[in-house]
């Protein structure tokens, strides 16, 4: 059972502002039904320019529910220059904390408070410009990359918690590595700088990327892979387990093994299988 | 407050007779049955003859029954004895939607250079047996298909497994931990290897469990140690908890009838009730083939873990396949394998009856259910948008 505080709790038992609002000046909606939680939030601002009244409709689970609550009434009163300054962390801590694998849910508060005043200037959310890293959840490197700088995360465990990627099919933790490398300002560690490599150097280096980065990640679905030759710039290899029976190994092989060796290799690389 | 406990399928309450049986060997009788005084004899005794009614309730005799931890060990235990009696052999095939204890252990052989197949199931939860045959190989050392899923309580059709792999020299083990007790099961006609099963599933306490082992099936044990168990589990043996698992074994034979008959009619009651009274709400699993005790029902556009609080605080004890529950963030494997749709995956709730649940437990949910499956919709931005699409 998770460890919520009584505040999250009372914001689960007894939401605040829960509803739509018809004419409402600014509409945010985040999340959708394959991801597990969803948010839309109304707000409606006063002569005054300051929010006079906001709602929410929240699907998800009970932390998400309590952060959409508390953020409605920290919304409450305020300009919209106010309104902007608000972090996931500020709703989180309004209610007390939260467990750090919920931390998505102030997240997901935090967004559709940024597309519900996005809505209302006409203009787009940045993040949704990125590229999307995390293909389970739909989410972006700017997105990945906002979270961590402005959390301080430093696993890619933690940027599960707080944005969810990497939390499905977990084949996008090596970009996720590189971004939260990069923020920390180490030197990611897929960019060495590439020579031209002798015969030798590329063999024992195909041989090393397999054994390193591929073997591993086929593994995970019950595959292998065996390296059978290198002639020039082709590649030899042949799959094994899962891989070899697979109907989706030619995808396995273009897209992510001949990716891999170009990526970190030599970007001249063609893989070919050789089947037994 | 008053509690209604339907959370059965994750572990029971242990039996008061059970309890009654078992006490006098956490206090009076400690002694060691291993040792040769009369004293430690007589716990001796009766771990024969709780052995004895372990075996009784699965149709096979005491002396292939090897007394465990728990359902997780004899898993492991029984799995890694066939791999190691035939070392040649490189494949071992499972499915989809088992228990963490079988499906963490094959993803972790298949790490270890195993060649692994999990066998898919169809979106009523029935396994693809096609597959399964075509996947047979030579290579294949193990099997291991559990005999009724823990999530949608779906039974598998073991016989028809069983009679398929006879004699072709690969060992077939079945996790029985959720059939065990609620279904009647009777291995004196059937060719499964072997069994495992789980002490606190059946009233008994947590922290005990046995491995059925065919007569004749090749064996070596998982922990080395003592000889006890004949060799075939090292450790001094945890008698109050081997003889409560007797006693439980006992009435569980006892009760079969009543879990088919009783519990069965609360179940689908419950079930019946809540469909009628909740609009787009689903039976997860093939409502002809299950344990007599399960349901698993998906309501639309709400998420589980909403509703399991909302429960709480009634006092209803019940469990989701939803993600936020376990601190996952995809709905459970098992769902998942079924292809249930997200809509209703996230909202998915099962109950799980015992003997100990009245016609008055199934009246409180089925009044308190639906006002929070209601109130939690008006909430959901979802909600309306399925009604008017």
């Amino acid at each position: 059972m998770w460890e919520y505080t009584d505040k999250v709790k009372e914001h689960f038992l007894n939401p605040l502002n829960v509803g739509t609002i018809e004419d409402a000046d600014g509409v945010g909606e985040v999340g959708s039904l394959a991801c597990g939680d969803a948010l839309t939030l109304y707000f409606k601002l006063g002569d005054d320019g300051r929010i006079a009244d906001v709602k929410f409709q929240t699907f998800g689970c009970a932390s998400a529910i309590a952060s959409s609550s508390a953020l409605t009434e920290m919304l409450k009163g305020i300009t919209l220059d106010e309104a902007k300054k608000i972090s996931n962390d500020d709703i989180a801590d309004y209610l007390g904390g939260l467990p750090k694998e919920k931390m998505h849910c102030s997240v997901m508060g935090r967004e559709a408070l940024e597309a519900a005043i996005a809505n209302f200037e006409g203009t787009r959310v940045k993040e949704a410009e990125g590229e999307i890293v995390c293909e389970c959840f739909g989410i972006t490197d700017r997105q990945i990359e906002r979270v961590v700088k402005e959390n301080q995360l430093t696993t890619i465990e933690d940027v599960t918690s707080y944005i969810k990627a990497g939390g499905g099919c977990e084949n996008c933790h090596d970009q996720i590595q590189e971004i939260i490398d990069s923020v920390s300002g180490k030197e990611p560690r897929a960019k060495k700088k590439k020579t031209r490599l002798t015969n030798i150097q590329k063999i024992k280096l195909i041989e090393e990327t397999l054994e390193r980065e591929i073997r591993p990640a086929l593994e995970k679905d019950g595959g292998d892979i065996e390296l059978i030759d290198v002639d020039g710039d082709a590649v030899y290899v042949q799959l094994r387990g899962t891989c070899a029976t697979c109907r989706l190994s030619e995808v396995t092989l273009s897209e992510y093994v001949q990716t891999k060796l170009r990526e970190l290799v030599t970007p001249e690389l063609v893989v070919e299988e050789v089947h037994p | 407050m008053k509690m209604v406990y339907v959370d059965n399928n994750a572990t029971t309450q242990v039996a008061p007779e059970v309890f009654e049986e078992m006490a006098p060997y956490l206090t009076e009788y400690y002694g060691n049955p291993s040792s040769m005084y009369t004293f430690a004899g007589q716990v001796g005794d009766k771990i024969r003859e709780a052995r004895g009614k372990v075996a009784d309730l699965i149709g096979a005799s005491p002396e292939e029954i090897v007394l465990t931890s728990c359902g997780t060990e004899s898993d492991s235990t029984g799995i890694h004895a066939a791999l190691r009696s035939s070392p040649d052999k490189r494949h071992v095939i499972t499915t989809r939607v088992e228990h963490p204890a079988v499906k963490s252990l094959c993803e972790d052989l298949a790490k270890r250079g195993y060649r692994v197949t999990f066998v898919p199931v169809d979106n009523q939860g029935n396994l693809d047996l096609d597959y399964f045959f075509d996947h047979l190989s030579d290579d294949t050392a193990v099997v291991s298909i559990m005999w009724a899923n823990n999530e949608s309580g779906v039974i598998f059709p073991i016989s028809k497994i069983a009679e398929t792999l006879q004699d072709r020299g690969i060992v077939f083990h079945t996790d029985a931990v959720q059939a065990v007790g609620k279904i009647p099961i009777n291995l004196s006609t059937l060719p499964v290897d072997m069994l495992s099963l789980s002490g606190h599933k059946l009233h008994a306490p947590k922290g005990v469990g046995a491995l059925y082992v065919r007569k004749g099936t090749k064996f070596s044990p998982f922990l080395i140690g003592g000889h006890q168990e004949r060799g075939r589990r090292g450790g001094t043996e945890n008698t109050a908890s081997i003889i409560a698992l007797g006693k439980a074994c006992e009435l569980a034979g006892q009760h079969i009838d009543d879990e088919n008959t009783r519990i069965k009619r609360l179940r689908d009651k419950l079930e019946n009730e809540l469909l009628a009274r909740i609009e787009k709400a689903s039976i997860n699993g093939d409502p002809t083939r299950r344990l007599p005790n399960t349901t698993s029902i998906g309501f639309d556009s709400v998420e589980g873990e909403g509703i399991l609080l909302l429960l709480d605080q009634y006092g209803i004890c019940a469990s989701s396949g939803s993600a936020c529950t376990s601190g996952s963030l995809e709905p459970s494997h098992v769902l998942r394998a079924m292809g249930v749709p997200f809509t209703s995956a996230h909202g998915s709730i099962r109950f799980s009856l015992s003997r100990y649940n009245t016609e008055e437990h199934i009246d409180y949910i089925i009044e308190h259910l639906p006002p929070i499956i209601k109130r939690l919709r008006q909430m959901s931005p979802f909600w309306k948008k399925s009604q008017t699409g």
